[in-house]
């Protein structure tokens, strides 16, 4: 079985599967965990007792997701040893230092603290408690830093020389780090993260209002999320598109594919909103594009040239279907997110944002869409990249393990049916606690925690237990 | 002799100690949990390693990432050889992982996480111990890639290493449990200790009888003289060990067996050490052929000179905030 199969499509169909499991959990919990820090210093500093319920009820659902993200990322540290022993060879010396950056000063750092954030806060009070939720969301943004630098350095090389053995070195690891497309993917993944957080948010708020528009909890909770809605999405929306420029300024064949410019326009290059790209004809078929727009976009002006697939040899084309279906999608969201986010500004202003259920349904809707983005941009940005693992350095051919097709099949269907059963199971227990508003007294994780946190809450609420908060 | 390859060679093996020993107790807790069906005694067992299992785990990440970075050579030819055994344990440790939430998160597939959490954290052990007796017993490399089939990893020998760590992290779960719980588990515990140490004492024996009849070289290091000077300390060592392990066992010393056996892994770590040296890929790749450019060793010495004592020092106060005995009902006291 499976000796026909091609061992390369194998082992990237197994890590873009393993990965696009892994990432949906730190795109969440990145942001979960700064959401969580505000809620915890608000209660600090208020002592208002809705900030508690409101902390101790979202990190009960920051431990189910932190914990499927913890496990599915070690598979990805040794995905590269096992299916892309050649690139580990060849770029470990550039890569590895900067995941070992990763490990030791991110890693250590959530795990070393999340045991006194999840079951802590009786035992160390309230002040040494938000120091250690301080260091777990400052542990999931070094944690992006070293990691985005990492594919940053693949996507846009510098710094580096080669040795005799075919290994990158760094020749200065300032340039390293810091490298051209590196600025551009952080800001625009971490903005990511929090909208992903702000629409998961959002979209729980929205819920139960939709049946009680008079809960404390979820009409805070929703306000603070549209707020994140209404002043990040554009923001977002701008460094999408300093990222693109930059993008095409390093790699400008992702840009072809993304754009679908199989053709050269030495005179203006349309904007193709919709069609059907076929990689083996070479054209879009049935696009629909406004004339000139391209150009106005990437090099702001109207009539600027710009080049096409045509003048790239075919075998380093990346493959331009996916590329550019996937980055419609994330545009499309992208513009769906601010929608929501001037749409609650409006309802605010007509004092029915607590009320509209127009606002919550649509809010509702969106709860996914975050994810949905993130995927998108994700498999934008490594399609658009192939067929290089470095760009324009290193082959993704010439980076595989010496893999047999049998070998990295069965590991792939193994991977697939585990991810599948244990992963929706998270996802039922997520949904599960999402159901249930915030309620007066709310416990932090797993129930088997001393349920009385008296003398050290800073203020007592008035309201009967059980009642909603 | 000293460089900085030999330095970080050394920093590698005391990431993948730390996590032994770390995750050792939490997996062998978990490969203990059929053997205590109660619902309240499982919850207690969990509860005191809940707080810790993913800084334990931690280590892990850092002993393949660090291999990856300070040794690629060594990564590249290892980690194809050991396909399968690191898909196995990889998704144990899935398996584990997720269990220490989802088993809260539902009253009627708690039993189903709970076999998730005991059967992960075997697949885990066992993969784990298969792979150690596949470096040790030797790796066919073809330039700078594996060039050995997929079943090698499978032989009497690896499924010994197998079998022996299961005993040793079982040995760790258990005086780890003697030392954080009280009652009728923990009595249980200690019972457990004294078959599970026997089992540990009989898989060390087997494995060093074996490994000489590995390679001639592995018995000349241990056997000829001057090296016996060096290396016949480490049996004398865990002989001592054991005896001191059997009497706080005996005494009902509640802490103390949970650091004696860390002593006895500790033992035998060394002496995986002495049949090691110098290789990395035993008897193909030494530690100086595998390393990193000193350039990315250098940059990486900087960060762990500062970064690891900081990590083991709040490391130590996540610990303390924990310590103590764990009661049923109502975790840490």
């Amino acid at each position: 079985m499976f000796e026909g199969f091609d061992p390369v499509i194998l082992a990237r169909a197994q890590f873009a599967f393993t990965m696009s499991f892994h990432i949906i959990f730190p795109a969440f919990s990145i942001g979960l965990a700064s959401y969580l820090a505000v809620l915890e210093a608000l209660w600090l500093w208020t002592g208002r007792d809705v900030f508690l319920n409101l902390f101790n009820y979202w990190l009960k659902i920051f431990a189910v997701a932190f914990g499927m993200g913890v496990v599915s990322g070690i598979v990805m540290s040794y995905q590269f040893g096992t299916n892309w022993s050649a690139f580990s060879d060849k770029a470990g010396p550039i890569i590895g230092p900067l995941m070992a950056y990763e490990v030791l000063t991110a890693f250590f750092l959530e795990a070393g603290f999340l045991g006194v954030m999840l079951f802590g806060l009786q035992r160390v009070g309230p002040r040494l408690h938000f120091f250690a939720t301080l260091m777990v969301a400052i542990g999931t943004l070094f944690s992006a830093f070293w990691i985005l630098s990492a594919n940053s350095w693949m996507q846009t090389p510098a710094g580096y020389s080669i040795n005799d053995a075919g290994q990158f070195v760094a020749a200065d690891w300032w340039k390293v780090i810091f490298n051209p497309s590196f600025p551009y993917r952080l800001v625009h993944m971490v903005l990511a993260a929090y909208l992903t957080t702000a629409f998961v948010v959002g979209a729980v708020g929205a819920w139960h209002l939709l049946k009680d528009t008079r809960l404390p909890g979820p009409r805070v909770m929703f306000s603070m999320a549209m707020w994140m809605a209404t002043l990040v999405a554009p923001l977002q929306i701008l460094a999408g598109d300093q990222h693109g420029l930059n993008t095409l300024e390093h790699q400008p064949t992702k840009i072809m594919a993304m754009e679908g410019h199989f053709e050269s326009h030495p005179h203006g290059a349309p904007l193709i909103l919709f069609g059907i790209p076929s990689q083996a004809e070479g054209k879009v078929n049935y696009a629909i594009e406004v004339p000139k727009l391209g150009s106005l976009i990437l090099k702001h002006d109207l009539n600027a040239p710009m080049a096409g697939l045509d003048t790239v040899p075919r075998e380093n084309w990346p493959p331009v279907p996916v590329t550019f279906w996937s980055f419609r999608i994330m545009v499309g969201i992208g513009f769906l997110m601010l929608g929501l986010g001037l749409l609650s500004l409006f309802m605010r202003f007509r004092g029915k944002f607590y009320e509209s259920r127009l606002l919550h349904g649509f809010a509702l809707a969106m709860g996914p869409a975050g994810f949905i983005a993130v995927l998108a941009g994700w498999v934008t940005t490594e399609t658009g990249r192939q067929p290089f693992t470095v760009f324009g350095l290193l082959r993704t051919s010439d980076s595989v393990s010496p893999l047999a097709a049998p070998a990295v099949a069965s590991s792939l269907i193994a991977f697939a049916i585990v991810y599948f059963l244990v992963f929706a199971a998270g996802t039922i227990y997520l949904l599960r606690l999402m159901a249930v508003p915030p309620h007066h007294d709310e416990q932090g994780p797993a129930g088997h925690v001393p349920s009385h946190a008296a003398g050290i809450t800073p203020a007592v609420g008035a309201t009967a237990s059980g009642h909603a908060s | 002799m000293i460089d900085i390859a030999v330095i970080w060679a050394f920093i590698i093996a005391f990431a993948v100690f730390v996590y032994v020993v770390m995750d050792g107790f939490d997996l062998g807790l978990g490969m203990l949990f059929p053997l205590f069906p109660k619902k309240e005694d499982r919850d207690v067992m969990m509860n005191s390693v809940a707080p810790v299992w993913d800084g334990n785990e931690t280590w892990l990440v850092l002993g393949g990432g660090g291999l990856m970075a300070a040794f690629p050579l060594a990564y590249a030819v290892l980690m194809p050889a050991l396909y399968t055994p690191m898909i196995v344990m990889l998704l144990g440790l899935v398996f584990r992982g997720v269990a220490f939430e989802f088993r809260w998160r539902t009253t009627r597939e708690r039993n189903l996480w709970d076999i998730a959490f005991a059967g992960g954290s075997l697949m885990a052990t066992l993969a784990q111990g298969v792979a150690l007796g596949a470096i040790l017993q030797g790796i066919v490399v073809n330039g700078r890639h594996y060039g050995g089939g997929w079943w090698d990893w499978l032989t009497p020998f690896s499924v010994l290493t197998g079998l022996a760590l299961m005993a040793g992290y079982g040995l760790l779960g258990a005086t780890w449990l003697v030392m954080k719980t009280e009652g009728e588990l923990r009595d249980q515990a200690y019972r457990l200790s004294w078959w599970l140490l026997f089992a540990m004492l009989a898989a060390i024996g087997l494995v060093s009888i074996a490994t000489p009849f590995l390679d001639a070289e592995y018995a000349r290091r241990w056997f000829a003289w001057p090296n016996l000077i060096l290396t016949a300390p480490v049996p004398i060592a865990v002989a001592a060990v054991t005896a001191l392990l059997m009497r706080s066992l005996a005494a009902k010393k509640d802490y103390r067996p949970f650091f004696l056996s860390l002593l006895l892994f500790a033992l035998s770590y060394a002496g995986l050490g002495i049949s090691m040296w110098p290789y990395i890929v035993p008897r193909s790749i030494t530690i100086w052929q595998a390393a990193s450019p000193d350039n990315s060793l250098h940059f990486m010495s900087y960060g762990v000179a500062v970064l690891v004592p900081i990590i083991l020092g709040y490391t130590a106060w996540a610990y303390y905030v924990f310590r103590g005995k764990v009661r049923a009902g109502a975790g840490y006291h």
